[in-house]
């Protein structure tokens, strides 16, 4: 009776298992064999239906006519100049706050937590005023300027982890006559590889993914990023749908490598992001 | 030795200033600067380019409340808010199957947790595909027989929302799911063990022990969703363009502002909005707070 009831159990566990990953997947598979179909196959073909070959000439006109090779680059750049940025300015900032009392220290403190019930979204109508007074508009500036403005997160993540950092470093340090620059890029810094890893992995997928920033601050076609250049198929494509299937590949794969190379750090960094 | 070293007081106040002010100065101009110009934009008819405007009071506040144009969309929200709890319940379902020994446990999350990651324009791009005439859906409902179940899945009024709201929960399922799996499994498993060992079914240690251990998570969860439900954008926009009764509340406010020029009008929605998000999430504060000092 028992061990007929567990096996009944065991089915419905897999049952549903499998029922979750088919809904994750198939979307993204029928996606992946449309990609590969010509025009005409794909008209007189089901969206089940395997293609005749493996044809990467949809790819070759998505990467080539929707300028992703110009969204990639950009998205790049935003990204790496971001990230330095976030990391630097994070880290400096979260020792300041850490390891030193000062009269505004609350009053700073009060006005980050605060900035984090504010909804980015909302707020656009006025920001960009500033960032067109700024002379920004139409420049890739807005979008990183945006990124390191609007990043509370990352200076919680610092903070957090400087907490488990014991002083006595700085301390032991100190009394061999260091002053406080170097505590801060020869002890502290080096300390702080596993809060880096995950900021770089949140903002990361953060920057890759954003769509609407990059979409309201730079209409530039040579300012496209990943996101926008996809978006710009919904036009000339309309109906082109082999085309704009393989783009929406070529924008999945890079995230989809990162991913099974770096699983572990990933859902570490996602779960640890809202503590 | 003293003249070439500042001695540890200047340091201090050197360091202070030097690394808390350009990430205080991008706070003040990105997060709060643009607060202060919403209030002043929202009072006036400011088109959002001509050197003039006029103050015109609360006007533009009484207009969302009473044309039914600007409020009506709100509507929309609900779909979204009882997505919220869809979205949740497969989630705690997938978190509470995982916690217990499962083949292949790694495959299951790594599938159920991926389309959290993707880029919210491909998902976009994927749904169309999914729901379009003779698209995946429509495939998959005449191969199992329910051809006369078929829609126009974002053009009929009466589904679109629902449709729409169901690519939000497949998008942030994943999301939910790995909270829910990190706040189970830091479970003591000792407790799992202890429980088995009295005899305590499946469904009992699920009623006493996982869920005591995930309750405040989940209703964090559901907070969390209200505010969510008032500020989705990507999906519509990017799907529908906010067409056939599928605008949302924030797809309105950018239109209005960058679409149609009004930005005082604009303004005063991104306010309410703001307003609405701000009071939900310090009463969850307070509430949870208050759970926590209990």
């Amino acid at each position: 009776m028992h061990a007929h009831h567990f096996t009944i159990g065991t089915f419905f566990k897999y049952l549903l298992l499998v029922i979750g990953a088919v809904v994750a997947i198939v979307p993204i598979l029928v996606v992946f064999l449309g990609s590969f179909k010509s025009n005409t196959e794909f008209l007189s073909t089901g969206v089940l239906s395997l293609p005749k070959h493996l044809d990467f000439s949809n790819y070759k006109t998505a990467f080539v006519n929707g300028q992703m090779l110009t969204g990639f680059k950009n998205t790049f750049l935003i990204f790496a100049i971001s990230m330095v940025g976030k990391l630097l300015l994070g880290s400096a900032f979260a020792f300041a706050i850490n390891r030193f009392n000062f009269k505004l220290k609350k009053p700073i403190m009060a006005l980050f937590m605060v900035a984090m019930l504010i909804p980015a979204i909302t707020s656009q109508v006025a920001t960009f005023q500033i960032i067109n007074a700024m002379g920004l508009f139409n420049k890739i500036w807005s979008v990183i300027v945006l990124n390191l403005g609007t990043d509370v997160i990352s200076i919680y993540i610092f903070l957090q982890f400087l907490d488990g950092i014991p002083v006595s470093l700085d301390e032991s340090a100190y009394l061999d006559g260091a002053n406080y620059f170097q505590i801060f890029y020869k002890i502290i810094l080096p300390n702080l590889k596993a809060p880096m890893v995950t900021i770089l992995i949140i903002s990361g997928v953060q920057i890759y993914n954003d769509f609407y920033n990059p979409f309201l601050y730079m209409p530039d076609p040579n300012l496209k990023v990943i996101s926008t250049a996809l978006f710009a198929f919904k036009g000339p494509y309309g109906t082109n749908w082999p085309v704009i299937l393989a783009g929406v590949i070529i924008v999945i794969l890079p995230i989809l490598i990162v991913f099974l190379t770096l699983q572990k750090y990933i859902y570490n960094g996602v779960a640890g992001s809202v503590k | 030795m003293k003249a070439i070293r500042f001695d540890y007081r200047t340091q201090k106040r050197l360091i202070i200033v030097l690394f808390t002010i350009i990430p205080v100065a991008l706070l003040l101009v990105f997060s709060y600067y643009p607060l202060v110009k919403m209030v002043q934009y929202s009072l006036t008819n400011w088109d959002g380019f001509s050197p003039d405007s006029k103050f015109v009071g609360l006007a533009n506040y009484k207009t969302i409340f009473t044309d039914p144009t600007y409020f009506s969309v709100f509507r929309t929200s609900l779909y979204y808010f009882v997505a919220t709890f869809f979205q949740l319940g497969f989630a705690l379902l997938f978190a509470t199957i995982l916690s217990f020994k499962v083949k292949f446990a790694n495959f299951w999350k790594g599938v159920l947790f991926f389309p959290y990651l993707l880029n919210g324009v491909a998902i976009g791009f994927i749904f169309l595909y999914f729901y379009k005439q003779h698209g995946t859906l429509d495939t998959l409902l005449s191969f199992i027989g329910l051809k006369s179940q078929i829609h126009l899945w974002l053009g009929d009024r009466s589904i679109n929302n629902i449709s729409l709201a169901f690519t939000s929960i497949w998008r942030y399922t994943g999301f939910n799911f790995l909270i829910f799996l990190g706040a189970i499994q830091s479970v003591n498993p000792e407790v799992y063990e202890a429980a088995e060992m009295d005899g305590a079914n499946r469904w009992n240690q699920f009623r006493f022990i996982i869920l005591p251990s995930i309750k405040e998570i989940v209703f964090l969860n559901i907070i969390l969703g209200v505010s969510g439900s008032l500020s989705v954008f990507d999906i519509p926009y990017i799907m529908t363009s906010g067409s056939n009764g599928t605008n949302t509340f924030v797809i309105q406010t950018i239109d209005t502002a960058f679409k149609y020029n009004k930005l005082g009008l604009a303004s005063a929605m991104a306010i309410i909005l703001l307003l609405i998000v701000v009071v939900v999430t310090v009463l969850q504060r307070i509430f949870t707070r208050e759970k926590a000092s209990r």
